[in-house]
């Protein structure tokens, strides 16, 4: 039994004085979580692409050409054209900004103020927790898309827009989440501790308690940001999302896809199979960081 | 059990009052109205005692708490109203579509249910096996593959295999079938969305079964089992299979409750006159009576879902409800 121990612990120390490199150390990593690092790599990927979008594309993305149009994939259109005569391929590259813009947005406001909400919920708990409770539930009565369809009709449509119909109903989803884990932080003494100290609320919230939630804070972020692109592509292909000349691969499955079906089926392809990609390297790269971070959360 | 469900029940009624005060509000902040559009699509000038009389017709003149009040006690009363777009009683307006949504909802279910429970199953007995990385690949594929597209994909292999294969291309048939009459042509009409939404559907399944499936294998009673020396078998279908239904049970009746309301993007592809298309229409016409009818039919149905998902829950672990 003692040796048991003592490897464990020898493995503990060895751990601390941990000298690999960090290209090691990833490499570790990829070779426990072979999909997770499949994940990061499409993300890492997407980045790039998003970033450098200029230096990737040869063509303007919002330029028509007329007499282009509707070309099939070729050497100088590598995935064809629209029905507008623009190259889909730079038009798929440009839209990987749009759909990280709106995504990390999105899942990064939706998240946070879901944090503090759900924390808050739980330090302040007894009426406030209940009140909040009821009102989170009544935002959890709708489907996502269609809490997100109404708040694009209020506020119209267009980039900008669409972040905050996306981002509205996450907050709920991450507050009950957080809201959880923080009940069990409210109890550790730490927290008497602090506000026998005189610290304010806000302080206690954000410094002392939110750093404990980092961990089901972080696995929701991840998820979202997955969801809120796949929410942009469905609300910019019923024509509510972000609009036209902006390339975004919603977008661009509406209107050309069922019409150019057979003569064109390139355009009706690529552009979805771009949110796939991005949804499932995300979903992956979520799977991982929750795998890692706090496996007793499996089952959310 | 008996507390707990009045418990449950009673919680039901205020997140059904606060869903009704949040979409009310909400439409009221929508700029226009179902006038304005009306007539402004007529011409460029519009008579503003037309829209007035248009806007006393339909009753929203009327102070704000007191068309809140019909709203609520037309729900009571069972009284609806009429469709401020076309007129029409709205019970009418959504029972056409009901039906539909419902039966897609149904045939995406049982597809599903097929599918992930004997595909999660095997995923956990072969953890970090191939099988196991393929079942989960799969799935991974399937929340993330937006299901419109794979309905676009849908329509594209069909018309072209018909193409290939009788000759000419062939569509789902775009008007409704009643399935009593006709239930052939009703399922060739429904069962291409109901595949496109169920593959999403029993992805999300899928990984349930695995990750509640993997943790159930790991309990104590699930040891005592293998040192009874129990067939391998047994101990997966009587045992552990039964005790890992309860979270899948409860993702599979929160998604039959999402496909009844939110298959919004999916129904476009299809041109199904469903209740998501609807919802689309009444909200892009102004038509507040109907969206706000539509919204409540959702919500009703998510929150009836997640109480019998509840009760469900306290009824096989006793657990819950003496906590």
């Amino acid at each position: 039994m003692s040796t048991v121990e003592e490897t464990q612990v020898h493995a503990d120390v060895e751990e601390l004085f941990d000298q690999r490199s960090w290209g090691q150390r990833a490499a570790d990593m990829a070779r426990k979580n072979p999909l997770g690092a499949m994940g990061g790599l499409v993300v890492l990927l997407m980045i790039v692409l998003a970033v450098f979008a200029n230096y990737l594309t040869p063509y303007d993305p919002e330029a028509n050409s007329f007499e282009y149009m509707l070309v099939p994939p070729s050497a100088d259109f590598w995935l064809g054209t629209d029905q507008f005569g623009r190259d889909l391929w730079t038009r798929i590259v440009y839209g990987a900004r749009t759909a990280l813009f709106v995504g990390f947005v999105a899942a990064f406001v939706g998240a946070f103020i879901g944090l503090l909400l759900g924390v808050g919920s739980a330090y302040f708990g007894g009426k406030v927790d209940l009140i909040f409770q009821r009102i989170m539930d009544v935002f959890m009565a709708f489907p996502l898309i269609i809490m997100a369809l109404a708040v694009v009709s209020i506020f119209g449509t267009g980039t900008e827009n669409v972040i905050i119909a996306i981002t509205i109903p996450f907050i709920p989803r991450c507050a009950r989440v957080v809201r959880s884990n923080a009940l069990a932080i409210r109890e550790i003494p730490y927290v008497d501790a602090a506000r026998a100290m005189g610290f304010s609320h806000m302080r206690i919230i954000m410094r002392h308690m939110a750093p404990n939630v980092m961990a089901p804070f972080l696995i929701m972020l991840t998820a979202f940001v997955g969801q809120a692109i796949l929410l942009e592509a469905s609300l910019s292909y019923l024509g509510l999302g972000v609009q036209e000349p902006t390339p975004a691969w919603g977008l661009m499955l509406q209107g050309g896809a069922e019409e150019y079906a057979e003569s064109a089926p390139w355009v009706a392809v690529f552009p979805g199979l771009a949110i796939t990609l991005a949804v499932f390297g995300f979903n992956l790269f979520g799977d991982a960081v929750r795998d890692t971070l706090d496996p007793r959360l499996r089952s959310q | 059990m008996y507390k707990y469900t009045i418990k449950r029940v009673l919680l039901m009624f205020p997140t059904l009052v606060g869903a009704a005060i949040l979409v009310f509000g909400l439409l009221r902040l929508i700029p226009g109205d179902v006038c304005e559009l009306r007539m402004a699509g007529e011409g460029s000038f519009v008579d503003p005692a037309a829209i007035a009389a248009c806007q006393a017709d339909l009753g929203m003149d009327q102070h704000i708490l007191v068309q809140f009040w019909d709203f609520i006690f037309g729900f009571f009363t069972f009284n609806l109203g009429t469709s401020m777009w076309t007129s029409q009683p709205i019970t009418h307006e959504i029972g056409l579509r009901f039906e539909l949504s419902m039966q897609v909802a149904i045939i995406a279910t049982v597809f599903s249910v097929i599918i992930s429970i004997p595909m999660g199953t095997i995923s956990a007995i072969k953890q970090n096996t191939w099988i196991d990385y393929v079942v989960r690949t799969f799935s991974i594929a399937g929340i993330a593959m937006p299901s419109f597209w794979l309905g676009i994909l849908i329509i594209l292999g069909l018309l072209i295999t018909t193409q290939a294969w009788f000759g000419t291309p062939w569509m789902p048939p775009i008007e409704y079938v009643d399935p009593w009459e006709d239930p052939l042509g009703n399922l060739s009409q429904l069962i291409w969305p109901a595949l496109a939404t169920g593959y999403r559907y029993s992805a999300v399944a899928t990984r349930m079964t695995r990750s509640a499936l993997l943790e159930v294998l790991r309990e104590d009673y699930v040891r005592t089992a293998r040192a009874k020396g129990l067939l391998e078998k047994i101990i997966i279908n009587r045992h552990a299979l039964k005790n890992a239904m309860l979270p899948v049970v409860t993702v599979i009746g929160i998604e039959f409750a999402f496909l009844m309301g939110g298959l919004v993007v999916t129904e476009q592809v299809f041109n199904l006159n469903g209740l998501g298309k609807l919802f689309v229409e009444s909200v892009t016409n102004h038509d507040f009576t109907l969206t706000q009818a539509l919204v409540m039919l959702v919500a009703f149905i998510f929150v009836v879902t997640n109480l019998v998902v509840d009760i469900f829950y306290a009824w096989l672990d006793p657990r819950i409800r003496y906590s």
